[in-house]
């Protein structure tokens, strides 16, 4: 039945099946949309696999001591000193990142004037294009001697460094993801605020603020997450002293690092060393996973709709 | 919005002071409402200066970092930097192997992403139906995104090196990275097939095309700017990362050019890493290191450009 209405020939064609390439087709494009479901597959089967083999060899209660000497002749695999390093890296980087960002976040956002705003926010940009090797390589060969002259007993490699030049590098992110969220209050919000007599920064402290806290702590907690995984910066500058400490002028090893020194070292495949890798692996997973899901819920569950 | 009282308080003070003042001005009341209103004022401005300030830093910081490692390289970057071969003396020393080793990766890494990334936006867009399906895959492509770059190089290590015996060769590299800038392109061609005006299709299957003609013919042109500005994002992100690469295993020193996608190879990141940590052994290194990262740089800078220049030039609004 041939129909005069455009709407119904298009409704038709749409739905037309009669040729090879629509029937063919989808299922090509679901095949290849199933690569990146393999891949996360494929990552969570390594890491999980090659973490069986180091929790069959090495007892739990040994992972969560504090000695870390994988590589002598009577290795021992805690993992306590990498977790401490990844915490106070990331602890440092938030510390530079969160007041930062957020400083940035509000000019732009509630202060700048368009055409400031058009030049700043470029700029800030580019810092999130500087692969992180470059600011690695910042932190341990500018960075760390400038610190060196204000605190003479840090160490050559040490977490406050890299700490600090993390957080640099994550202000961008911070700073745009908040910036999205506060542009999403609507604007009769802040307008009601000015009208009633309040300044810009009473206007964002008491409106703009509470009305986009949850993208704000999703902004953060995303920033976390990508701290965690930080690997460049820290292996370089942080180096991969393993003892347990709490002083950040001295050398920490991450969870992060701990992967890289030991893939390119020696360790051979099927040692216990080499095993540690995954376990580590899986641990750093998890962790960047969790952050993750709880950004998104946070995103979706505490969105204020207006 | 009172929660913390105090201030909120203050707000409805002035409201009530100033309708007062209106009312009956009284010569107390006026002068304290001045002053409060030039301290909130005061304040503000105080605030805006320090917002400032804080954007400012960052870009600051930039400008320190690019100040000093343009200066580490004057004197050592020249043509012939561009095109020795590595050397264990400073002076001699080039990166042909890691720029070569750099367009090898490439040529592995654009054509897969390309090809996968922009099926897997297709799908998402044009064929998946509301469901499980179309949900576990969004969610897996924005979780995969957020994964570490490290843990694609464990990935890379164990499948591709180990398992398919592939080694830390150009073409493992490569498989690697492709996974790991996948997301990428997938969002951007997302978002480069959902800004397809739906008159357009609707005009293309008015016309009797059928569902795929309407894709190749009619939706892919359209959005082929975006999905290239994507791209160009995905590859300078390959260009610049190093982990995977280092788990993977790729090695410090490689005197020898790669000619095909089995060999050894190494890229100008995982250059500036050995360098930066021999630096304890010849100083001279960190001068390497310098005008490698100015190469990376200049890369990434013309890589970019020519994205926001695609962008802005090529791209239709509707």
């Amino acid at each position: 039945m041939e129909s005069n209405n455009v709407r119904e020939i298009i409704q038709q064609n749409i739905r037309k099946k009669n040729h090879f390439s629509d029937k063919l087709m989808p299922k090509i494009f679901l095949f290849m949309a199933l690569i990146s479901v393999v891949t996360t597959f494929g990552i969570v089967y390594t890491l999980i696999f090659d973490s069986i083999k180091f929790f069959s060899q090495v007892p739990i209660s040994e992972v969560f001591s504090t000695k870390l000497s994988p590589l002598s002749k009577n290795p021992s695999f805690g993992f306590l000193p990498l977790l401490n390093g990844t915490f106070f890296t990331t602890i440092i980087a938030m510390l530079v990142a969160v007041p930062i960002g957020m400083g940035a976040a509000i000019y732009l956002s509630q202060f700048a004037s368009e055409q400031i705003r058009k030049i700043l926010k470029p700029v800030l940009e580019v810092l999130a294009g500087i692969p992180t090797i470059v600011y690695g390589f910042f932190a341990y060969s500018f960075v760390t001697p400038l610190l060196m002259k204000l605190i003479p007993s840090l160490g050559a490699k040490n977490v406050l460094s890299p700490g600090i030049v993390m957080g640099i590098m994550i202000i961008p992110m911070v700073a745009s993801l908040s910036e999205d969220a506060m542009n999403a209050v609507p604007e009769i919000m802040k307008e009601g605020a000015m009208g009633l007599g309040s300044t810009k920064l009473e206007t964002t402290t008491k409106v703009i603020i509470p009305a986009s806290i949850s993208g704000i702590v999703a902004s953060v907690v995303l920033a976390i997450s990508r701290a965690i995984g930080e690997t460049m910066i820290v292996t370089i500058a942080s180096g991969s002293a393993k003892n347990f400490t709490f002083d950040i002028t001295q050398s920490m090893q991450t969870m992060t690092a701990y992967i890289v020194e030991f893939t390119s070292g020696d360790a051979g495949s099927g040692t216990v060393g080499y095993y540690s890798l995954y376990a580590v692996g899986l641990i750093l997973f998890i962790f960047t996973l969790i952050i993750n899901l709880i950004a998104q819920y946070i995103a979706r569950k505490y969105r204020e709709e207006y | 919005m009172n929660k913390d009282g105090n201030e909120g308080f203050i707000l409805k003070e002035d409201v009530k002071l100033m309708n007062e003042k209106m009312t009956r001005p009284e010569k107390e009341q006026v002068t304290f409402n001045k002053d409060r209103i030039a301290w909130r004022i005061g304040l503000n401005n105080f605030a805006k200066h320090l917002f400032f300030l804080s954007t400012v830093f960052a870009i600051v910081v930039l400008g320190i970092l690019l100040y000093q490692i343009v200066v580490g390289s004057i004197g050592w970057l020249d043509w012939q930097f561009l095109t020795n071969n590595l050397s264990i003396f400073p002076e001699k020393a080039g990166i042909k192997g890691a720029i070569m080793g750099t367009l090898f990766l490439m040529m592995i890494v654009i054509p897969i992403t390309l090809i996968i990334g922009v099926a897997t936006a297709i799908y998402l867009e044009e064929y998946a139906t509301e469901g499980r399906i179309q949900r576990i895959i969004k969610v897996n492509i924005s979780n995969l995104a957020s994964v570490p770059s490290v843990i694609f190089g464990l990935l890379g290590l164990t499948v591709f090196s180990r398992m398919l015996n592939l080694g830390p060769s150009i073409l493992a590299g490569g498989l690697t990275m492709s996974l790991l800038v996948l997301p990428i392109v997938v969002v951007a061609s997302q978002e480069a097939l959902r800004s397809v005006p739906g008159f357009l299709r609707e005009a293309s299957y008015g016309m009797g095309a059928d569902k795929w003609t309407t894709i190749w013919r009619v939706v892919l042109p359209i959005s082929i700017p975006g999905i290239i500005t994507g791209a160009i994002l995905s590859i300078s992100r390959a260009i610049g990362e190093t982990a995977p690469l280092v788990v993977l295993g790729v090695p410090t020193l490689i005197m020898k050019i790669p000619t095909g996608i089995m060999d050894d190879f190494t890229v100008m990141p995982i250059q500036i890493y050995y360098w930066t940590l021999d630096t304890v052994l010849t100083p001279e290194y960190a001068y390497l290191a310098s005008a490698t990262i100015v190469v990376l740089l200049v890369t990434l800078f013309i890589l970019n450009s020519v994205a926001i220049i695609i962008r802005n030039k090529f791209q239709k609004k509707f």
